[in-house]
């Protein structure tokens, strides 16, 4: 079976994020980034799915080429190839981003494509659904397992309140991964050694007939949210803070 | 031009019945319509759905339409994207809003993809500026806000995310049912049964206090120092999603959209972020206390209390008063 799995580079979780001073984005001088996490479970399932029913398992990550960092990572754990789609992907909104990603997946013919459900900055949930479509492939979404039966898929959705539904498709087909469907592995030296003599491909979005074009939505300000409830916030040592946190907790809201 | 509601319903165990987060997206509807001079319709798809259409002819809105199929009884991305595309054809639909669902993140992409448009998804507000709405959404799993805008051609199209909108907000009157049949071919996707894993074992919506824990108490050994503070104000020990993930708790321990939606007399969240995801299973609790290092963490926006510090000094010292507390 043929995997193609799709990863983007986010700032890692704990970063302070500050506003650009031209209010149109974060401030990403100083930041570090990591794989977004629902991509690390995509690359995990992928992984496990080739241990099992043998084929290969492809990276494919649009982004700056900061991203060969995350791109590295992934075939340390046991990706056998990436293809890397150097690009700035500002001018890029959610559709057109999809297309630079089904222009590259298109000549690979993969037998199943694997994103995670969403992404930790921007946050759309939507780039994997977006794919499937250009490409004419069936989806599933928010999956938290996978079976390969003969030429078809057997999945579970996660729906909301506790409830599943298991999901037939045939293949090739498109599913976007839920964050716990799997245990993730760390990348052993032996793998990040191996590492360096695998293929990372890189094309840019001119290579591959992709240009922003006009976008269909417009991001125009980035800003703090604002407080729905006014905090009372206690500070000084833990001890001092709990303290003062327990009278009003005894006293004003009365739940002790 | 046009609003259109697409309203939703399930049938998990009976017959159909609405997500009541739909109602939010009706008065969402309702109030933009006023705000850009436009009629605003509704429209709920499935099969065996006329009970539900009717339950819409008594609110203000221009039509009501019941989008009937047979292979649209059971959900599949493919019937519903295919009868959505000729239904916003049909009511010359400029903007259309659903509510910002698991199913609606199964198929709005794909609609809009199938017209050239993008969604702007999970909307928590919006305003108008020139005549034109500006929608507010997430970035950062809640750290920053984003206004966005739509470009180009309607339609456009749009989710609303739970508890942006107030259902009680929804204007009476009366509308029209129109019957709408669309087109359709068998989906490729064969939707199979519905189901819970076991029976969960814990309630955590009776309980009248949680103490919930997320990230920030970093491996499974760390969980005794909350379950201490949970002990010490006789509260049921809840988690955020990446906690059951991790296994460090089970799944039914689980607060928010994946999980449990609880409202008890007090939330206290230990390390908990609080992305979007989290803050719906929550937000309705009575009193709120976060205690997270993070001044700037989401879940400050809606505590009512807060200690912003190291957990792993602030918890211990927190049992220490309360024990006192109690004592008194």
């Amino acid at each position: 079976m043929k995997i193609i799995v799709c990863i983007k580079q986010v700032p890692a979780r704990d970063s302070q994020l500050r506003v650009a001073p031209s209010g149109a984005w974060i401030q990403e001088a100083d930041l570090s980034y990591e794989i977004n996490e629902p991509d690390a479970y995509a690359l995990e399932e992928g992984l496990q799915l080739k241990e099992k029913h043998g084929g290969e398992v492809v990276v494919l990550c649009a982004g700056p080429e900061r991203a060969a960092q995350t791109i590295r990572e992934a075939l340390a754990k046991g990706a056998d190839r990436a293809i890397h789609i150097e690009e700035e992907l500002g001018a890029f909104d959610p559709l057109g981003a999809a297309r630079l990603l089904a222009a590259a997946l298109a000549p690979e013919k993969p037998d199943l494509v694997l994103t995670g459900l969403q992404s930790d900055d921007l946050g759309y949930g939507q780039t994997g659904v977006i794919l499937a479509e250009l490409m004419g492939l069936p989806h599933g979404t928010i999956i938290m397992q996978v079976e390969k039966l003969n030429g078809s898929i057997r999945v579970k959705r996660e729906l909301e309140d506790g409830w599943f539904q298991h999901v037939e498709m045939p293949l090739p087909a498109l599913l976007t991964i839920q964050s716990g469907i799997n245990k993730l592995r760390y990348a052993t030296l032996m793998g990040i050694k191996k590492a360096k003599g695998k293929e990372i491909r890189r094309v840019a979005a001119a290579d591959l007939g992709v240009a922003p074009g006009a976008a269909c939505i417009q991001l125009s300000r980035v800003y703090a949210p604002s407080r729905s409830k006014q905090t009372q916030l206690f500070e000084g040592p833990p001890k001092e803070a709990a303290a003062k946190l327990v009278e009003k907790l005894k006293f004003e809201a009365r739940v002790i | 031009m046009s609003i259109l509601v697409v309203m939703e319903q399930r049938a998990i165990q009976g017959p159909p019945a609405w997500n009541r987060m739909s109602w939010e997206t009706l008065a969402a509807g309702q109030q933009l319509a006023r705000e850009l001079g436009q009629p605003v319709s509704a429209a709920v798809l499935g099969q065996g759905i006329a009970g539900l259409a009717a339950e819409l002819a008594d609110k203000k809105l221009d039509h009501v339409y019941a989008v009937e199929h047979d292979l649209l009884k059971d959900y599949t991305p493919d019937t519903y994207t295919a009868a959505l595309r000729q239904l916003v054809e049909h009511a010359h639909a400029s903007i259309v809003v659903f509510p910002h669902t698991y199913q609606v993140r199964d198929f709005l992409p794909k609609l809009a993809t199938a017209l050239g448009r993008v969604a702007v998804s999970d909307v928590v507000a919006h305003r108008i500026e020139d005549g034109k709405p500006v929608l507010v959404r997430q970035l950062f799993q809640g750290k920053l806000n984003v206004d966005v805008r739509f470009a180009g051609d309607p339609p456009y199209f749009a989710s609303l995310q739970a508890g942006a909108y107030r259902a009680d907000k929804i204007e009476a009157g009366s509308a029209a049912v129109e019957k709408f049949a669309p087109q359709l071919t068998a989906s490729r996707i064969k939707p199979l049964e519905m189901f819970r894993e076991a029976a969960r074992a814990v309630d955590l919506t009776a309980a009248e206090i949680i103490v919930s824990v997320g990230r920030g108490i970093k491996e499974a050994d760390n969980i005794p120092i909350v379950q201490k503070l949970a002990d010490a104000l006789g509260a049921e020990l809840a988690a955020s999603r990446p906690i059951c993930d991790s296994g460090w708790l089970p799944m039914e321990r689980q607060v928010g959209s994946s999980g449990q939606t609880v409202a008890p007399k007090m939330y206290l969240a230990v390390g908990i972020s609080g992305a979007i995801q989290h803050l719906v299973g929550m937000k309705g609790s009575k009193t709120i206390v976060a205690i997270n290092k993070d001044a700037n963490a989401p879940i400050f926006e809606v505590a009512d209390y807060g200690i912003v510090g190291d957990l792993f000094q602030v918890v211990p010292a927190l049992v220490e008063e309360i024990k006192k507390a109690k004592g008194a």
